[in-house]
């Protein structure tokens, strides 16, 4: 599997080239949200709004009645938790063409419960006028700005920086609504996005080897949500639907699916992997992952409980598992 | 001890003859008032306060386009959102914008029954509007909306106008544009942290078309801002932070005018002081508090009286 390094740099520079009305705002987070070259490419297009996160959304939304588009960079704690009633009155109410670039999503970052943004999902997602994104990969941070170029409203961007796994081909980019097919199965169905799409695909294999069929599906919109590809995952798992995601289980992709299944009488069961209800602390990524259940061996666990099944798939089999970029099912069918 | 400057009592043609302000200002309160009795009590104290800075702002100093459309209010036409074609902005009042023009956003939506008064008074609403205050389903909102005439941003959650002003003002700053943008505020939102991250934002990027004309009436929910949570020197602190602080008399006219119209080149804020109870015959330590209830039958006949002698009066 290729590992593209900060990917968000040169492709957010790039794509700027040809966008005068693109604007950048940061709150003191310049470097950390890998926007310091695009700074010193377009000095006159970056505003700095120094560690006043409350302020920053106010101009934000001052310039984007102006016809600008705003990109605010920061963490995303700083965005939701820190300014959620500028963001809502502000922002949101308007539906004012903000990007909000929210970096450091869930227990991705060692920086602890301050940094951690684990329920901004759920608080963007209950948020009226707010489309919702999340990237899961190299490809999806290079094409997300496309994917939302034409939503006329606020957008919060789930961002991922550094050293990113290219999961899905350049040439399958992100768009918005459009699920990616990643596995077939009829046994269970796997629902996850953002990170936590690595580590199923790594279970998918290790399931499917032990005679597990299993869908998986990579979602990349949390709002709006739904497409076909997601509503045919739902309704052919035979033991039910297991969704993983790097964020509480409360109000994100595990809520968002439940809400699909009951809005529709979908009579399957939906498993919740997550945080559960918890605050993280401050440690690596592996090892937050391990300790809270959202790695492959939990997904690989969670499954045998759903089919009530013994697969004795343990850590060093999945430890193993080499990934490839995969291209998305559903598309070659289309083709 | 705080100098208050005296405004240019021979204020010229070009700013508008005083008289004709001060008539504003007066009606202002009157409408207030009577609105205020039919409908057993409301925001009273605050066009007291305010109706001489609602006057110069509309009367003379805003440059704003004619409005666009007709001067009703029109009904709640829905949320503004993708799926709401039919949104219309309460900023149509203020008129068509143009680079040299000015913008007006209205911060302590509280106010809404005295923008609406004064919008009446310069001709930009009609004076039937009223009649649907405070009534469901129309836009003239008790705390104004988006969709209220004369308001174009969501400012109830108080102290986010400048914020967003500073953002309009940074992009006309970015395209040159002569015109100003304006935010009328209330000192209570300088309890607020917002207010001065965007006083020290508005500083550090020169938004000098960037200016801020603030009720100074002392007053808040609880009572007293001095007892609440005191703000004071409002000017020396808005000038430790960069800006222009200019402190008036914000019942005189004149002075309210030229303070606006200062030609600095920073960040401007008028502190304009101001009584909750001017022009009726209470002290100052019994106006009507942030919102009048009427709490007996007594206190009722008492308002009705102050009410019949100022129009005697006039």
């Amino acid at each position: 599997m290729e590992l593209v390094s900060r990917p968000h740099v040169d492709n957010f520079i790039e794509w700027s080239r040809s966008r005068p009305e693109v604007l950048v705002l940061s709150a003191d987070l310049t470097n950390s949200c890998e926007v310091g070259a695009w700074r010193d490419t377009f000095p006159e297009r970056f505003v700095t709004a120094g560690m006043a996160e409350q302020n920053m959304l106010g101009v934000a939304a001052g310039l984007a009645r102006e016809g600008f588009v705003p990109f605010v960079h920061t963490f995303a704690v700083f965005i939701y938790r820190r300014a959620y009633d500028q963001l809502a009155m502000s922002i949101a109410y308007p539906n004012l063409k903000v990007r909000l670039v929210g970096f450091l999503p869930g227990i991705v970052t060692p920086g602890g419960v301050t940094h951690q943004a684990i329920e901004d999902i759920a608080i963007m997602r209950a948020t009226p006028n707010m489309t919702v994104v999340e990237t899961g990969d190299a490809t999806e941070v290079e094409s997300v700005l496309d994917a939302i170029e034409h939503v006329d409203g606020p957008v919060y961007v789930r961002m991922l920086r550094g050293e990113i796994p290219r999961l899905f081909p350049v040439d399958e980019p992100m768009q918005l609504g459009q699920s990616r097919l990643l596995s077939e199965g009829d046994d269970v169905t796997v629902i996850t996005a953002g990170i936590a799409t690595e580590e199923a695909m790594r279970a998918a294999t290790a399931l499917s080897a032990a005679g597990v069929g299993v869908t998986h599906v990579h979602v990349n919109t949390h709002k709006p949500f739904g497409d076909e590809i997601l509503d045919d995952a739902i309704r052919r798992a035979r033991h039910g639907v297991i969704t993983l995601e790097n964020h509480v289980v409360t109000g994100g992709l595990g809520s968002a699916v439940s809400e699909y299944v009951t809005d529709r009488g979908i009579g399957t069961r939906v498993m919740r992997l997550g945080l559960i209800d918890t605050y993280a602390h401050g440690a690596s990524k592996p090892y937050l992952m391990h300790e809270y259940g959202l790695d492959a061996l939990a997904l690989t666990r969670a499954v045998e409980t759903l089919t009530n099944t013994t697969l004795g798939i343990d850590q060093s089999d999945l430890a193993e598992i080499r990934l490839d970029a995969v291209h998305s099912a559903a598309k070659a069918e289309a083709l | 001890m705080t100098t208050i400057p005296q405004g240019d009592r021979r204020i010229s043609a070009e700013t508008n003859d005083l008289s004709r302000l001060e008539a504003i200002a007066s009606r202002i309160r009157n409408r207030v008032f009577e609105h205020v009795l039919a409908n057993d009590g409301g925001y009273l104290s605050q066009a007291m306060s305010s109706a001489d800075i609602f006057a110069a702002l509309y009367g003379t100093v805003l440059k704003l386009g004619p409005v666009t459309g007709d001067t009703l209010p029109g009904d709640f036409s829905g949320v503004p959102g993708p799926a709401n074609p039919h949104y219309r902005s309460g900023g149509r009042f203020n008129g068509e914008r143009s680079a040299e023009g000015d913008v007006f956003l209205f911060s302590p939506a509280h106010y809404a029954l005295v923008l609406y008064a004064a919008l009446i008074e310069v001709g930009r609403l009609d004076s039937a509007a009223l009649g649907e205050f405070n009534v469901d389903g129309s836009t003239m909102e008790m705390i104004g909306a988006e969709h209220s005439p004369g308001v174009e941003t969501t400012t109830g959650s108080l102290a986010q106008a400048l914020s967003q002003a500073c953002g309009i003002a940074l992009a006309r700053k970015m395209r040159a544009e002569s015109g100003r943008t304006w935010v009328f505020m209330s000192d209570g939102e300088f309890q607020e942290g917002q207010t001065w991250e965007a006083l020290a934002f508005a500083s550090f990027h020169g938004l000098s078309g960037l200016r801020a004309v603030v009720d100074a009436n002392g007053q808040q929910c609880d009572g007293p801002m001095v007892d609440v949570c005191n703000v004071e020197p409002l000017k020396q602190r808005i000038e430790a932070f960069g800006c222009r602080a200019v402190e008036v008399d914000g019942h005189d006219i004149a002075a309210l005018v030229s303070a606006m119209n200062d030609p600095v080149e920073v960040p401007l804020v008028v502190v304009a002081r101001t009584n909750p109870a001017h022009t009726l015959p209470v002290s100052k330590e019994h106006a009507p508090g942030h919102y009048l209830r009427f709490k007996s039958p007594d206190e009722r006949a008492r308002y009705e009286a102050f009410y019949t002698d100022r129009m005697v009066t006039i």
